[in-house]
């Protein structure tokens, strides 16, 4: 797996994901995926799927993985891993701060 | 306390047994016997070693490490002479003497060898360059001698003299089969059949044959030289091969007082009739009066022997088995199962011949299932008749579709005949050779190669296909997924079971029937989807939406593209539209600056490549309703312009194909439907290839075809029934849909749900009201359509933060192409 290091950036308040769903935040040069899991936790991950680019913000997704749209190739939310044979994607620190997104250590 | 167990013969009966009682964890320590100095091999590929196509390492299944592995004492070239019943032990030919606790005879057959003078050298058994057909070691022999010699004869116009004769072929080069009886393989065919599967032997093979040929003599003191028939014919040759049929090993057993007729007398159970510790399975087994000389019978009493030997299944028993047998030759094909002749004035018989080609096939049905078959010159539809057979399934109306392919996809491709490289899957680009890695590195479900190889994941037509290989790479031990026959892989369930347990929850929301019904409440997101649609058929506004349920293009209500763009398909009832229409629909194109406008096969116009942020306003813009051009659910209603204008015009299709479209839009349900009304059975609105298509016939009828499609699958929908209004064709076209969204599994198109169900069935339920749910079915739709709502309306208010958000990251992407 990749776990980027980043320097801690405000991406917005929580309730800008609905719980299950994921939002794509662009920072700096990098395009990021935030999912918040229904389990209340969140994940960061790239956000274009490396099979052909799809949208990985617009997949679903369970509290492990999320499915790609396009043609439903999953990853592994917390380590990046492909579970049908795909490149990883990189995966990022994430956390809740009062209310907001907190990308990165 | 681990008991002791003893195997005699380790052959394919005895080892399957052992790793059957392996496989369910069976406390015992193992000791095997085996006359032959061997691990354990597959007799079977005897024919194939001696036809040069597999080698000697190739044909072991357990090979002596498997043995050590599994802490089996194996005890190879040793013979048993005696079981002592009382004392508990056997006595083997080397002295030793081993005590047990439970005891399987699985001593199988030898090769018999007919009364001919001179066969048998007093020193050294056979004759010199006389062999039988049975073992490793007999055809080591055979093939050593073979090579140095020139003519060969083969006694036996069976399964195995005719793949001896073949296999021969491959070392010498003159080769004659005499067969005793009036036709070759008299037991699986009958006369024609023989003859003709002797003409393509003689001509295709060269290799002679003689029937009706009684062998007398072998000639020749040191060596043979020929061989003598009653009528006295003398044909020359240097080597003779018996395949005359095979005798139960059963001498070892009754001489230590067990029960043996034919073979060795066992229950269903598979012990030995009165003994309570000595199991007998195999060959030299018979079992309601029957000996079997196939390995398939023997797969099934090693599965029962196992469960009652380990107590895993007391009351498992063997009923016997139905035969079906496969010449190994390769270039003729024969098949045959069950019966080879009617035995009853009411048996039905169905033969095919076509003597030039050599092709003959026969069928005998009886009570509507196949009680047998033969096939020569043509196995392609041996697979499935064997499998109609075996679990006597419900057989086609068109008796000829289970002799030849009749239209539709190429049905059955055979594995075995498929190069590495041909594309299983077309959508996801997986090849045969892809496939059957996943299965060597041991994945043997369907499902789980499914998985690992995205094989079967697009538009699924070819799953068959996939599950045949997968089959056949794990050399028929697939082993059954319990998952197949649930409603989504995430919620171990079927479908009727699923919905009971939902009603008597009361489960509203996708996330409470996870944390329900699911061990563990582990969530799934690829069942996600299939729930929602299920929830909301149940429960229509009393379903809790959780927007993330939904896939993006339910949450967005249009249709994701290739390059995270999406589509956009407004409503066009009937096909049918105006010219304000139009133009306002060409107006939003310029002004989005569309990048493709395009008529779509359901009689619309898509606009393609618009980004998820503009959706919202351009549906304000265009101001029509959705066309549901993106989910699971009812699409479009084609029509022809039917009575209006056209010529031949017999009912008008377009008002009615509008009325109907106006009343089940937006249905959701387990697939896409897609209708049709045609004005008249010229068909130019496809009615026939519909989930369900609509023909307005003379006398103001309508007739209503089920179960069509004409996608990747192509099928001719059933006739369900005639009508005489337009108002019945919309009652009964809800009443069908109803029940399809309650019965049918997910993303299970009518043309597979109305075959697995049958269209009398179904006609019965949904036309003739045979189970009383009509009442209810219609009510349930009622229901369904009172609770539409335009999603394009969630334009105004988005359902959720950042509904419309872009996902696309701003990297170059596979752009579509835009057309001027
Ligand atoms: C060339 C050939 C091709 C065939 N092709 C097919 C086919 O295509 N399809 C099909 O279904 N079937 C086929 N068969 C038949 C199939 O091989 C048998 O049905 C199967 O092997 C029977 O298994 P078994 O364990 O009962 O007997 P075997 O496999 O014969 O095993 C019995 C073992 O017990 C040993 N043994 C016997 N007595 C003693 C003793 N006293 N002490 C110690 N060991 C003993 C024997 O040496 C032998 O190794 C073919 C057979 C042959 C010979
Ligand atoms: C992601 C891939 C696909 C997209 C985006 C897509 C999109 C569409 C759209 C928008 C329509 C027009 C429907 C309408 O007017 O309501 C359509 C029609 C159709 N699609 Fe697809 N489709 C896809 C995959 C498939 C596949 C895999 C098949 C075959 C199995 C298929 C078979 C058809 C057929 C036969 C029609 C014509 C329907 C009719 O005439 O009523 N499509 N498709
Ligand atoms: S669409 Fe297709 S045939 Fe189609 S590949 Fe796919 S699943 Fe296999
Ligand atoms: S189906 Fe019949 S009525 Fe309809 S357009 Fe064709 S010919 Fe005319």
């Amino acid at each position: 797996m990749t776990i980027t290091p980043l320097a801690p950036t405000v991406l917005g308040p929580l309730d800008e994901i609905p719980l299950g769903e994921g939002r794509t935040y662009a920072v700096g040069s990098e395009m990021i995926a935030v999912f918040r899991l229904r389990d209340g936790s969140l994940r960061a991950v790239s956000a274009v799927c490396p099979h052909k680019g799809g949208p990985l913000a617009d997949g679903q997704i369970d509290n492990k993985v999320v499915v790609c749209p396009l043609h439903l190739y999953a990853w592994d939310l917390a380590t990046g891993c492909s579970q049908s044979g795909q490149p990883p994607i990189s995966v990022y620190p994430v956390r809740v701060d009062d209310g907001h997104i907190i990308l990165g250590d | 306390m681990t008991k002791k167990l003893v195997v005699i013969g380790n052959g394919m009966a005895g080892a399957r047994t052992v790793e059957e009682i392996l496989a369910r964890n069976g406390d015992f320590s193992i000791t095997m016997f085996g006359d032959e100095p061997y691990g354990n091999y597959n007799r079977i590929m005897l024919s194939n070693l001696l036809a040069g196509v597999e080698d000697e390492a190739g044909i072991y299944l357990n090979d002596l490490s498997w043995y050590a592995d599994n802490d089996i004492t194996l005890n190879a070239g040793v013979k048993i002479e005696r079981i002592d019943r009382f004392a508990k032990k056997v006595y083997a030919t080397d002295g030793s003497a081993t005590p047990y606790d439970k005891l399987i005879i699985a001593t199988g057959s030898s090769s018999w060898t007919p009364p001919i003078k001179n066969i048998h050298n007093p020193k050294r058994g056979f004759h010199q360059g006389v062999f039988a057909f049975r073992t490793l070691d007999d055809t080591r022999g055979m093939i050593r001698y073979a090579r140095d010699h020139e003519r060969a004869v083969v006694i036996g116009g069976g399964l195995l003299g005719l793949e001896a004769a073949r296999g021969l072929q491959n070392h010498l080069s003159d080769v004659t089969l005499l067969h005793a009886m009036g036709h070759l393989m008299e037991r699986q065919l009958d006369e024609k059949a023989g003859h003709m599967l002797q003409a393509s032997v003689e001509n295709k093979l060269g290799i002679k044959v003689i029937t009706n040929a009684m062998t007398t003599e072998i000639l020749g003191k040191d060596r043979v030289t020929g061989v003598k028939l009653a009528d006295g014919t003398v044909i020359p040759c240097d080597v003779v091969v018996i395949a005359a049929g095979i005798r139960p090993n059963t001498q070892v057993a009754a001489d230590s007082g067990l029960t043996v007729e034919r073979g060795i007398v066992v229950d269903d159970q598979m012990r030995v009739q009165d003994e309570e510790d000595i199991y007998s399975v195999g060959e030299c087994a018979q079992h309601r009066g029957n000996l079997y000389g196939l390995v398939a019978p023997l797969w099934d009493q090693a599965k029962v022997l196992a469960d009652h030997i380990t107590g895993r299944d007391t009351e498992a028993a063997y009923t016997g088995s139905k035969l079906s047998t496969k010449l190994k030759v390769a270039g003729i094909d024969v098949a045959s199962m069950g019966l080879i002749a009617p035995e009853t004035d009411d048996d039905e018989v169905i033969i095919y011949s076509e003597p030039k080609k050599g092709v003959y096939k026969q069928l005998i049905i009886r009570d509507g299932a196949l009680a047998g078959a033969i096939l020569v010159g043509d196995n392609s539809k041996a697979a499935g008749l064997i499998q109609s057979f075996d679990r006597a399934q419900a057989l086609p109306e068109e008796r000829a579709e289970m002799l030849f392919d009749i239209g539709g996809p190429a049905g059955e491709v055979k594995p075995e005949d498929m190069p590495d490289d041909a594309q299983v899957c077309n959508c996801n680009g997986v090849s045969k050779g892809a496939i059957c890695g996943v299965v060597n590195a041991g994945c043997k479900t369907v499902s789980g190669v499914m998985d690992k190889t995205r094989a079967g994941k697009g538009c699924g037509t070819c799953k068959p296909l996939v599950q045949r290989i997968v089959e056949w790479a794990a050399g028929g031990e697939a082993e059954e997924d319990p998952a197949a026959s649930w409603y989504v892989p995430g919620v171990p369930m079927p479908k009727p079971e699923l919905m009971d347990a939902i009603r008597k929850y009361e489960l509203t929301s996708v996330s409470a029937v996870f944390e329900k019904l699911v061990p563990g409440g582990e969530h799934d997101a690829k069942s996600k989807m299939g729930l929602a649609s299920l929830l909301k058929m149940m429960w229509a506004d009393r379903y809790v939406d959780e927007r993330d349920a939904r896939f993006i293009n339910d949450r967005v209500h249009a249709n994701i593209q290739k390059d995270g763009t999406f589509s956009v398909v407004p409503q066009m009832k009937g096909g049918v539209t105006t010219p304000a229409e139009l133009k306002r629909i060409a107006e939003v194109a310029e002004k989005y600056k569309v990048p493709m406008v395009k008529l779509t096969g359901g009689q619309r116009i898509d606009l393609l490549g618009i980004p998820k942020e503009q959706l919202p306003a351009m549906w304000a813009d265009l101001d029509m309703p959705s066309g549901y051009a993106y989910g699971k659910s009812f699409r479009t209603v084609k029509t022809c312009v039917g009575s209006d204008f056209c010529r031949f015009g017999v009912g008008d299709s377009t008002a009615l194909g509008i009325a109907i479209e106006e009343r089940y839009q937006g249905l959701e349900g387990p697939g896409k439907m897609k209708l049709a009304v045609t004005g008249c059975p010229r068909n130019c609105a496809e009615a026939y290839v519909k989930d369900l298509g609509v023909v307005a016939i003379d006398g103001g009828k309508w007739e209503i075809y089920v179960g069509g499609a004409a996608g990747a699958h192509i099928r001719k929908g059933d006739l369900l029934v005639t009508v005489d209004s337009p108002e019945e064709v919309i009652r009964l076209t809800g009443r069908f849909l109803q029940y399809y969204r309650e019965n049918a599994n997910w993303l299970e198109r009518t043309y597979a749900f109305v075959p697995r169900i049958g269209i009398e069935r179904i006609r019965e339920i949904v036309i003739e009201d045979t189970d009383g749910i009509a009442e209810a079915l219609d009510a349930a739709v009622e229901e369904a359509v009172q609770a539409y709502k335009d999603p394009w309306k969630e334009r105004a208010v988005p359902a959720t933060p950042g509904q419309f958000r872009t996902s696309l990251p701003l990297t170059v992407l596979p752009q579509v192409p835009v057309r001027s």
